[in-house]
């Protein structure tokens, strides 16, 4: 019965989920800087799973015979103070981030978006006093020093590092998520759903749930490039990947020593991070133009 | 008046639970926190020394009343490794993070104003184009990796500004601005890039509306338009995510210090957590949030005074 009439409303206010699937790609594809970020994003992807075959040599291999190499003699982005390969670093290094991103983004979704989702729906005290207050409070510290806090405690490490940084981002999850069951809830097909005499639980994980996604998904995007940024930072700072790892951060921090001699070892890690998340920029603002009603024509 | 004091009172919970959970970083610490800090070679005495300085020893509710006994009296404890009294090492390093914000959000708003009022009132044209490109790229740059190519650039190659070393304003005030410039560009250009996103769209909102139709079909010039009236409009909600922006600024500042060892209190926080000192790590964390949650009461007030809807709305 409830199958029935869900349907029907289903397509009385919203097109099938088919169909909008084909209109956001198609308007996500006019978005040519969208395209172009999403290439980018692709290309992380393909190199982090096949790096044994683009990297020309181990990245943890140490050649004390070949140290501080510039670009060209020492391969294509030189070699490090310890004789590694700056490229076959580089090029594992998107592993290590497009892990630790994901992995981070990952905990930050399982847990603010049930949070935000059951807050903002049943609302109350619990909502206004307990939940919302604990956001704005961890909101206040800053990002970056609640992460470095989260993971000294938990006692340094690349994977202590991805659950501080995914704890960091929890709030953010809990607001967006929360702030749109608050506009879903209100809706027409919500209370027909609760008239026809669905429960609390199906109308969150049936009706409310998927008609807020559309900013998670933004959110989603951007904090992955945010994540990158996080890790990379974290790791500079000695709190994430370990000295010898190939992760961006912690190449630039074995970097900074050599700041004067040898500019690769900081640069090229640079780069591969600011093109990382300008890739999940663009592709996060691209969904967002295709997602956002007004500029639809 | 009623919106301030509802303002000031709403604060207050934020800053209980922000205290909380400052409070609770020593007893977060997983296993035995006396174990974490002295390393596991430690003497058992010792250890059973370190755990009553900590106040573990007393039920958790004792400590934290305590703890914020002393905190409220400005007694943040004292740094585990040299026993200098944590506010003490604070306010050593304070003066150098308040001129690095203040510089940074100094550069980072007129950058931000000025490229976000150009983009917004020429949208679609080549000034548009490069604006918007320069605040994409400046969102996505590590900053700390931009200092560092300052430093390569300006510091190595150049060879026009100093890559490290502070020097105290009262001393050498030209030696302290020039191993200010460096870090407070590199900081203040991503945060520039943020708020110039941010200015242009609410400005292009603005432009768009009616009354700015009306102020041109009344045959008022495009400049009169824009700074008159949609720039006054589109500040309004800039001031709060400037506010907000606070926030992310300290946080960023943490690395700045430490690719331009500048002995802030970002530096401390990071130095102690290496040394694993971690009432000084509470002290300052502490500090920094709470002029975090203060700065931004005082942007909602002046959010209030720039736009009386507000305070209005809420009476």
């Amino acid at each position: 019965m409830s199958e029935v009439a869900t349907s029907e409303v289903g397509t009385q206010t919203i097109e099938p989920r088919q169909n909008r699937l084909v209109g956001l790609w198609r308007r996500f594809r006019r978005n040519r800087l969208a395209i172009f970020g999403l290439v980018i994003v692709v290309l992380m992807i393909l190199t982090a799973i096949f790096a044994p075959l683009i990297a020309p040599s181990d990245p943890k291999v140490q050649n004390y015979g070949l140290t501080l190499q510039p670009p060209g003699e020492g391969g294509l982005m030189g070699t490090d103070s310890l004789g590694s390969d700056v490229f076959s670093r580089v090029v594992f290094g998107a592993r290590i981030s497009l892990e630790a991103s994901l992995i981070s983004v990952g905990l930050a979704i399982g847990i603010g978006v049930p949070v935000g989702l059951v807050s903002g729906f049943f609302r109350g005290f619990w909502d206004e006093w307990i939940v919302m207050r604990i956001v704005d409070s961890i909101q206040a510290f800053p990002f970056l020093i609640l992460a470095l806090v989260i993971a000294a405690i938990l006692g340094g490490g690349l994977g202590f590092a991805m659950i501080a940084i995914g704890i960091a981002f929890v709030p953010n999850f809990v607001r967006i998520t929360r702030a749109q069951v608050l506009t879903v809830r209100g809706l027409d097909y919500v209370d027909a759903a609760r008239s026809i005499g669905t429960s609390n639980a199906r109308i969150m994980i049936r009706h409310v749930l998927p008609n807020s996604l559309p900013p998670i998904l933004v959110q989603t995007t951007l904090a992955m490039g945010y994540a990158i940024i996080a890790e990379a930072t974290l790791s500079y700072l000695g709190l994430g990947a370990e000295p010898g790892e190939p992760s961006w951060g912690s190449m630039l921090f074995q970097a900074q020593s050599y700041l004067t001699s040898a500019w690769w070892m900081a640069f090229f890690p640079g780069m591969a991070i600011f093109f990382a998340v300008l890739g999940f920029n663009l592709l996060g603002d691209g969904v967002r133009e295709a997602l956002d009603p007004r500029t639809y024509d | 008046m009623a919106f301030l004091i509802r303002r000031l009172l709403l604060t207050l919970p934020i800053l209980f639970i922000v205290s909380v959970v400052c409070f609770s970083l020593i007893n977060l610490i997983p296993g035995d926190p006396a174990t974490v800090i002295l390393g596991p070679e430690a003497s058992e005495q010792a250890k059973e020394q370190m755990r009553e300085r900590l106040g573990l020893d007393k039920p958790i509710v004792v400590q934290y009343v305590d703890w914020l006994g002393g905190v409220l009296h400005g007694d943040l404890g004292e740094s585990l490794v040299d026993n200098t009294p944590v506010s003490q090492l604070i306010l050593q390093r304070l003066p150098v993070t308040v001129e690095l914000a203040l510089g940074t959000f100094l550069v980072s708003l007129t950058i931000a104003v000025i490229a976000g009022i150009l983009s917004a009132s020429n949208r679609g044209t080549w000034i548009d184009y490069v604006s918007t490109g320069f605040a994409l790229g400046g969102i996505s740059i590590p900053h700390f990796w931009l200092g560092m190519m300052f430093i390569i650039i300006f510091a190595v190659y150049l060879g026009v500004l100093p890559a490290s070393g502070y020097v105290p304003f009262f001393e050498d005030p030209t030696a302290n601005i020039a191993a200010m410039i460096l870090p407070v560009f590199a900081t203040g250009l991503r945060e520039s890039a943020e708020l110039m996103r941010m200015l242009r769209s609410s400005l292009l909102e603005e432009l768009g509306s009616d009354y700015v139709r009306t102020a041109f079909s009344k045959g008022l010039s495009r400049r009169v338009v824009v700074i008159r009236h949609a720039v006054r409009n589109a500040l309004i909600p800039f001031v709060t995510a400037g506010g907000l922006q606070i926030a992310a600024l300290l946080g960023g500042l943490v690395v700045t210090e430490q690719v331009f060892q500048l002995p802030g209190v970002g530096r401390l926080i990071v130095e102690s957590i290496l040394e694993r000192d971690f009432t000084v790590v509470q002290g300052a964390v502490l500090s920094v949030t709470a002029i975090v949650v203060l700065i931004n009461v005082l942007v909602d007030m002046l959010y209030a005074v720039i736009d009386p809807r507000i305070a209005l709305s809420e009476e």
